[in-house]
């Protein structure tokens, strides 16, 4: 049921399609625009990937709440009274299509970065350490993101109100929670997309930098994400079966 | 549609509600309530407006928890029916799909969330006469298309019960008389029928049996016959029963004249 709802909604894939398609666009400006060789040209060539996570954030949202919004719910859980079920296929369904999705605009927007390259620079290879961990875990963060949307949706159940947690949460509470508290910043999701996953050295920072973040592993930094959307989707489907529909 | 009767449920009670009973927050919607539905006839579930019987419905399915009491239909809850759309058909509200999807669409997604075949979606289709719009994006739907869609997914699984909540709101008179003929036809191949109204000339054309209620209390299980006995009209016997309970209630000239003479105002 749930992948013929996500596969008969026009506008789901245009999202889908511009989410790919801008992460491959900004890969090739930033590979045109590169002057010298000093930075990490990965990190670059994945640098599309931030706003794209904006589009997987909201459209997974959406995939909850449209449902209350449109009173479909109700017609959903007389369906398949099996709450948590609903919930989990949602995810499932939404997550395999990020997560394809996400891994093709990661390798595309990689390999057009490089290719946008002049001056002589050379692209890097997924051959080189570090490259295709990096490439891989990016694509991975759309359908991670996606996911917490998902579950702040069940939480919420209100498009907009769902979409500013979302927002407020990963991207200015970020901001906020890193002025505040340096350690922290290194567990906040787009910290740990940009610093820790699109990047093929994790922790950037000499010895001598006091002041440096520490930032996660590329491992650990999954990880994180991982526990993230799985407390959203746990807390969610939990409400979803305690809450009248 | 099948003809002849549902094996399932030929004796005994369908739906049984006992005790039912659901607040929200300070309001008491639903009151112990408890009745009981037979197999192979329309019983209507009349009441005035916020008198619980859309609660009571979405407590049946399952959408709603109660506070205490039970809802069972054939002896199961709602939520440990197999394949529930096969089981029990409703109509809650019209509207209630996502305006973005083609109808089709939207037929097909439930259907196949309860392993009905694929060819049936064009089948309730073409019984409710959408087969020409069934591309169309939803959303674009009058409400007359939107309670036909609504209907047929209450079809859908071709089930031996069937609710409707307020099925004629916004039809026309040619829509309230294909649904009344429905309703019928339903009911006279066995099936189970539910409808929730508050028209009560409506129900009187259509009900076999009527449950009124009342500020979420049962007022009256009985016939339509028997209600109208002792009284003018069908209209005068529900308002005499349901006087007091109506939520929000108009005063008429009578009404207001009285209040402001008692507070010494002037009309």
């Amino acid at each position: 049921m749930e992948w013929i709802k996500l596969r008969t909604l026009r506008s789901t894939w245009w999202t889908l399609a511009i989410t790919v398609a801008g992460a491959i666009a900004m890969a090739i400006v930033i590979g045109l625009n590169t002057k010298n060789a000093s930075g990490d040209l990965t990190n670059n060539a994945l640098a599309g990937v931030i706003p794209g996570l904006l589009l997987t954030g909201v459209l997974g949202v959406m995939i909850t709440t449209s449902e209350y919004t449109s009173g479909l719910i109700r017609a959903t859980l007389a369906a398949v009274p099996n709450r948590p079920l609903v919930l989990a296929a949602k995810a499932a369904v939404f997550g395999g299509v990020t997560l394809a999705l996400g891994e093709a605009a990661s390798f595309i927007a990689f390999i057009a970065g490089g290719a946008a390259l002049r001056g002589g620079i050379a692209a890097p290879t997924l051959s080189q350490p570090g490259v295709l961990r990096a490439v891989v875990l990016s694509g991975a963060s759309f359908s991670l993101i996606g996911l917490l949307g998902l579950g702040l949706g069940a939480m919420v159940r209100h498009t907009a109100a769902a979409i500013g947690v979302l927002v407020g949460g990963v991207w200015i509470l970020a901001q906020l929670i890193g002025a505040l508290a340096h350690g922290a910043i290194a567990y906040l999701p787009i910290s740990i997309i940009a610093n820790s996953l699109a990047t093929t050295k994790p922790e950037t920072c000499g010895p001598g930098a006091a002041s440096c973040p520490h930032f996660l592993s590329a491992w650990a930094g999954l990880g994180v994400l991982c526990l993230y959307a799985a407390v959203a989707l746990g807390v969610g489907g939990w409400l979803l079966s305690r809450r009248d529909a | 549609m099948r003809t002849g009767q549902h094996p399932r449920f030929r004796e005994g009670l369908v739906i049984e509600v006992r005790g039912l009973t659901k607040r929200y927050g300070r309001v008491l919607a639903v009151d112990a309530l408890s009745f009981g539905l037979r197999p192979g006839s329309v019983t209507g579930f009349l009441g005035p407006n916020g008198s619980g019987k859309s609660t009571t419905m979405r407590m049946i399915l399952g959408l709603d928890h109660p506070d205490r009491g039970s809802a069972v239909i054939g002896g199961r809850r709602y939520g440990e029916l197999g394949w529930p759309l096969r089981e029990v058909g409703a109509l809650l509200e019209a509207k209630a799909f996502h305006p973005g999807r083609s109808a089709r669409a939207h037929l097909a997604a439930l259907a196949a969330s309860n392993k009905i075949p694929a060819a049936r979606v064009d089948e309730v289709l073409g019984i409710v006469g959408l087969t020409s719009a069934a591309a169309r994006r939803a959303g674009n739907f009058s409400l007359g298309m939107a309670q036909r869609l609504g209907i047929a997914s209450a079809l859908l699984g071709d089930p031996p019960v069937l609710l409707f909540d307020e099925p004629v709101n916004g039809l026309d008179p040619e829509g309230i008389r294909w649904i009344r003929t429905l309703m019928r036809s339903l009911a006279a191949e066995g099936r189970t029928v539910f409808v929730s109204s508050h028209l009560i000339s409506e129900m009187a054309l259509t009900a076999d049996r009527l449950i009124i209620i009342g500020g979420g209390r049962l007022l009256a299980d009985t016939t339509v016959a028997e209600l109208s006995t002792g009284s003018a009209s069908l209209e005068d016997a529900f308002l005499e029963l349901t006087s007091g309970t109506a939520d929000f209630r108009a005063k008429d000239r009578a009404e207001e004249r009285n209040e402001n003479r008692a507070s010494g105002r002037t009309s």
